[in-house]
C-alpha cells in the first residue's frame, strides 16, 4: 500500500475528459487504485466516481494503491496530475 | 465531516414532509455559525435563570410558551437572563408557530450576531422534522463503489471488482421496469442506527452511467422519470463475481447469509457471473423472494419443511405396513 498527495494543476478540474484518462491508467495496472477527497474515497477504476468526487481547481487528492504493481501505477497516475491531464 | 453551519440548515432543498419552513428574521451575520449537534433544546430552563448544563451549543427552539415568557421577562425590564443566553454561543434561535420574538430580543440578536429563525410550523411538527433531518444530515456516511437499484421496491446494492458487469446488470434492470438510484459511487448513510440509506453523492452525476463502449448516458432522459429514485434504503447486498469452479456457491438458499454494513446486518448474496447466466433476471427473483420472506414465506426453508414432511409420512406409511397383523 503506497500513498502520495497529488494536486490538481488544470483550471477545468477534473471534469470528464481528465476522468477517463485516470480510469484507462489505472485500469492498465493489477494494483487496487483508490483517490481520497475530504475524507471520501473511491475506485479511481471508475469513472463516474471519480467525476463525482467534484475535484476542482487547486484541491489536493490523496492517490493510493495496493497491488503488485502499485508504485508504478502511482507514478503514473501522479504525472497525469503533474501534466494537468495534457490540457491548457 | 464538513462543518454544518445554519446557513446550510436554511439551504437544505427539503421537500413535503420534510420541508422545514425556516426563514431568517434577524442575525443574519451569524448564519455561518456552525451546529455540531444532532439534537435541539427548549430554552425554558435557562429563561428562567438557571445556566447549569445549559446546551448551548445545540439550536433553541422557542415555542409558543417561551416567546410568552420572553414576552413577559421584557415587559418585567428583566432582560438580564436574556443578554444572558446570547453569551453562550447558540447555533441559532428558532421560533415556531410563525411567532415573532420582542424587538429588544431581535436587537440583541443582530448585536450579537445570532441568527434568529422563524418557521411557520407548529412546535410539535418542527422539533419531530428538525431531529429527522439533523439525523440524516449528522448520519455516518461511507461511499461504496457499486450500483444502486430498486427492483420491485426492494433496494439492492450491487458490488463487484471494476468490469464484472455491474452497469451493464442494472441497465437490463432499468430496461425491465425497475429504478436506477446511482451508479458507481454509492453514498451510503446509516440512519437511526438501523437503517441503510443509499444515494448518489451530488445530483449532477446521480442518474448518469457509464457503459463500456458507450459512454457517459443520462438514465433520466432515455428511460424517463420513472426509471430513477433519489434514494432508497439498502435491502440486499448483491456481490457479483467471476465464475470460480472450486467455490461453493450457494445452491439451497435455505441459511441467510448476511452482511454487516456501518453496523446495520443485511442479507447479502454472491453470485457467480458467467456467459449464459441472466443475472438481471435472477436479481429480479432475489428481490422477490426478499418481499416473500418479508411477508413471512421462506421459499428454500418451506421447501425443506414439505420434504421433511413427506419421508417422515412415507416411513410411517411403511412401517405400518410392514407391522404383522396382530388382530
Amino acid at each position: 500500500m503506497i500513498q502520495r498527495q497529488v494536486v490538481i494543476l488544470n483550471r477545468a478540474g477534473i471534469h470528464a475528459r481528465p476522468a477517463s484518462l485516470i480510469v484507462q491508467t489505472a485500469n492498465s495496472y493489477e494494483a487496487q487504485v483508490y483517490l481520497d477527497k475530504d475524507g471520501t474515497r473511491i475506485n479511481a477504476k471508475s469513472i463516474m466516481g471519480i467525476i463525482t468526487l467534484g475535484a476542482s481547481y487547486k484541491s489536493e487528492l490523496t492517490l493510493s494503491a495496493d497491488g503488485p504493481d502499485e508504485a508504478d501505477v502511482v507514478d503514473a497516475i501522479a504525472r497525469l496530475f503533474e501534466s494537468r491531464f495534457e490540457e491548457e | 465531516m464538513e462543518k454544518f453551519t445554519v446557513l446550510d440548515l436554511l439551504d437544505l432543498d427539503l421537500k413535503e414532509h420534510d420541508a422545514l419552513e425556516l426563514r431568517c428574521i434577524a442575525g443574519r451575520s451569524g448564519l455561518d455559525r456552525q451546529i455540531t449537534a444532532p439534537d435541539i433544546n427548549r430554552p425554558g430552563l435557562a429563561l428562567g435563570g438557571f445556566f447549569d448544563e445549559f446546551a448551548s451549543q445545540r439550536v433553541q427552539i422557542f415555542g409558543r410558551g417561551e416567546t410568552a415568557f420572553l414576552e413577559k421577562l421584557h415587559g418585567e425590564g428583566n432582560v438580564a437572563t436574556i443578554s444572558a443566553i446570547f453569551e453562550y454561543r447558540v447555533p441559532c434561535c428558532v421560533f415556531s408557530h410563525g411567532l415573532t420574538p420582542h424587538a429588544e430580543f431581535i436587537q440583541k440578536a443582530e448585536e450579537t450576531n445570532c441568527p434568529i429563525v422563524q418557521t411557520t410550523l407548529s412546535t410539535a411538527v418542527f422539533t419531530s422534522r428538525l431531529l429527522r433531518v439533523l439525523g440524516s444530515v449528522f448520519a455516518a456516511r461511507e461511499v461504496v463503489h457499486g450500483v444502486l437499484v430498486e427492483v420491485y421496491g426492494i433496494g439492492v446494492l450491487i458490488m463487484g471488482r471494476s468490469g464484472v458487469g455491474k452497469s451493464e446488470t442494472a441497465l437490463e434492470l432499468i430496461e425491465r421496469g425497475h429504478r436506477l438510484i446511482c451508479d458507481d459511487a454509492v453514498e451510503l448513510r446509516c440512519i437511526s442506527g438501523n437503517i441503510i440509506m443509499g444515494e448518489a453523492m451530488n445530483r449532477v452525476t446521480g442518474h448518469h452511467m457509464e457503459i463500456r463502449g458507450l459512454g457517459i448516458i443520462n438514465i433520466a432522459h432515455l428511460f424517463g422519470v420513472a426509471a430513477i429514485r433519489d434514494k432508497k434504503q439498502i435491502q440486499i447486498v448483491v456481490h457479483l463475481e467471476d465464475w470460480d469452479p472450486d467455490k461453493n456457491y450457494d445452491r439451497l438458499g435455505s441459511d441467510d447469509t448476511l452482511e454487516e454494513i456501518m453496523g446495520v446486518h443485511l442479507p447479502s448474496l454472491h453470485i457467480p457471473v458467467k456467459p449464459g447466466r441472466n443475472i438481471s433476471i435472477i436479481l429480479e427473483v432475489a428481490a422477490m423472494t426478499e418481499r416473500m420472506k418479508k411477508m413471512g414465506y421462506h421459499s428454500a426453508k418451506e421447501f425443506d419443511e414439505n420434504v421433511l414432511e413427506w419421508l417422515e409420512s412415507k416411513s410411517a406409511r411403511t412401517r405400518y405396513f410392514e407391522k404383522k397383523d396382530t388382530f
